[in-house]
């Protein structure tokens, strides 16, 4: 049974990341866009430092780093009159008020906890690369649609909101898109953060014994689901793919782009 | 203890030389600095074999997707849905239990259990068809007008490939195949944190990273100076690829030479 909910769970990050790493990626674009000199710098650092690295050191690291964050955060708010130090050589001890979650939550606490760090997590990664290409995209949209805008008397504001961002989505969209199969691709990993997903299952529930149960009935069968988890990313890929064609012939309908005069010319 | 013993001792500590045990506490950033770095050894040795022999089967993969007969055309696109729809994690696992299974039915599979060669063949399928896509990519985009000057001067069959086609696929693919290399030696990070196990505690870097913050509660310490041997990496392929680069164009005018561009795409 929870084979078939960690799918759920899957899904459920997917629906979740998707949609916070678009908005980080549109957040860090639109900072690394600012004429303000230190924002700018702040998204171009952004976008370059997560580039750089292997994300799965990334998973690795923002987990325990988000979490030390929000219990030093919480730290300082509820005890402030903590006599030791945090970092203690090498233990990391903030006050039994300060944990999170606190100690004598219950079980479900615990895990959506781990949940939301692992999203937070995604979020930012997957952030990064989402800024690139929107910074990307922004640049594509002709320059002389901006010009025009401006010659209409739009203000800067205006004319971001109105005429840039209603049409970096076409150009932006293959580098979405494929960003979509990488964090298809990435959710395994979800397994190396600590919540019991569909690899932990998958391991779980095929081995001759588990964690917690002393012995299956049956032989190993971990290849077994292995082989269905394999068979589950590639059609998601495959869905995926259907869509992401869909969205793009919608999108290029009416842009002035080699593709929209393309569909203009069949329509014709 | 000193740096240099330090060094002396777990310099090759990953391959099984030197100190067996690892230090267990009052960790020394010389400590984490050796043994991190003793770990790259081992995603080098991944990275290269895979690099040097995914690209042969990238090669003849091109090729078949590229073939007007459907017997060869089929499989090859097939081998490129089937390792570039699915997380290369999962890869690792259902190729590890594959082995382990074959193993009790075959003496012969024993050795394919371990990391060292289990996982080099998963990385070697799964970069040939990356690189196979790229290189099929490039395929189709060789000018029209290059090879009917070759049917023109009398080439066909070998000798054609080898003086006209594959050279020219080469050099349209080798940006994008330089990213994907890039791709590969970052990907080689998953290989101990999927099933395969690391005897004796001979892991790659991000093992010996993860072991660190583990211990120490502080993830500030190994996972930047992972970070700081990867970029390293980067910056060395980079280079050798860029002299190839440079090889291969060595015929264009200066200003219709392809310039590189770098960009680290994201997991895979």
């Amino acid at each position: 049974m929870n084979f078939y909910v960690s799918f759920g769970t899957v899904l459920l990050l997917l629906a979740i990341t998707a949609p916070t790493a678009l908005a980080f990626g549109f957040g860090g674009a639109m900072a690394a866009r600012s004429r303000f000199l230190p924002l700018s710098w702040l998204g171009k650092a952004y976008i370059a430092i997560v580039r750089g690295v292997p994300d799965i050191a990334f998973f690795l690291f923002f987990v325990i780093a988000l979490d030390q964050a929000f219990e030093y955060i919480r730290h300082q708010v509820k005890c402030p009159d903590w006599p030791d130090a945090i970092r203690q050589g090498n233990d990391f001890v903030v006050c039994s008020e300060a944990k999170l979650p606190l100690g004598n939550a219950a079980q479900w606490v615990h895990e959506t906890y781990g949940f939301v760090l692992a999203v937070l997590t995604f979020s930012i990664v997957f952030g990064a690369f989402a800024a690139n290409v929107l910074y990307g995209g922004m640049r594509a949209v002709p320059q002389g649609q901006l010009e025009t805008a401006e010659a209409y008397g739009m203000s800067r504001r205006q004319t971001f909101w109105r005429i840039l961002v209603p049409q970096m989505w076409v150009y932006a969209l293959p580098g979405l898109g494929n960003l979509w199969m990488v964090l298809t691709k990435a959710t395994p990993l979800l397994f190396l953060l600590g919540v019991e997903d569909i690899v932990y299952w998958a391991r779980e529930l095929g081995g001759i014994k588990g964690e917690r149960f002393t012995a299956y009935p049956h032989g190993d069968w971990r290849m077994w689901y292995f082989l269905v988890l394999l068979v589950f990313y590639l059609g998601l890929t495959r869905v995926s793919e259907i869509v992401l064609d869909g969205l793009m012939r919608k999108l290029t309908h009416g842009q002035a782009t080699s593709g929209g005069e393309a569909q203009r010319k069949v329509a014709a | 203890m000193s740096c240099w013993q330090t060094i002396s001792d777990y310099a090759f500590r990953s391959l099984g030389f030197g100190e067996r045990l690892l230090p267990r506490g009052d960790f020394t950033l010389c400590q984490q600095f050796t043994l991190i770095g003793s770990g790259m050894i081992w995603n080098v040795y991944f990275g290269l074999i895979a690099l040097l022999t995914g690209f042969f089967l990238a090669t003849a993969v091109a090729m078949g997707k590229a073939s007007s007969n459907r017997l060869i055309r089929k499989p090859s696109e097939w081998f490129i849905f089937l390792f570039r729809g699915s997380p290369l994690f999962i890869q690792f696992f259902f190729a590890y239990f594959f082995f382990l299974s074959l193993k009790s039915q075959y003496a012969v599979f024993d050795p394919f259990t371990s990391a060292a060669i289990g996982a080099a063949i998963v990385l070697f399928l799964n970069t040939a068809a990356y690189s196979g896509e790229i290189f099929y990519g490039a395929l189709q985009s060789i000018p029209k007008g290059d090879t009917e000057a070759a049917d023109a001067y009398g080439f066909s069959g070998w000798a054609k490939f080898r003086k006209i086609t594959w050279p020219t696929m080469l050099r349209l693919a080798w940006p994008a195949y330089t990213n994907e290399a890039i791709f590969l030696f970052h990907s080689t990070t998953l290989v101990f944190f999927s099933g395969f196990p690391a005897w004796q505690q001979r892991g790659d870097a991000l093992y010996y990273a993860s072991y660190f913050a583990d211990k120490t509660f502080n993830p500030f310490v190994p996972y930047p100076i992972l970070a700081g041997y990867f970029i390293l990496m980067t910056l060395v392929i980079i280079t050798v690829m860029g002299a190839i680069n440079r090889r291969l164009n060595r015929h264009l005018p200066q200003d219709r030479r392809p310039r590189m561009r770098f960009r680290t795409p994201a997991m895979r």
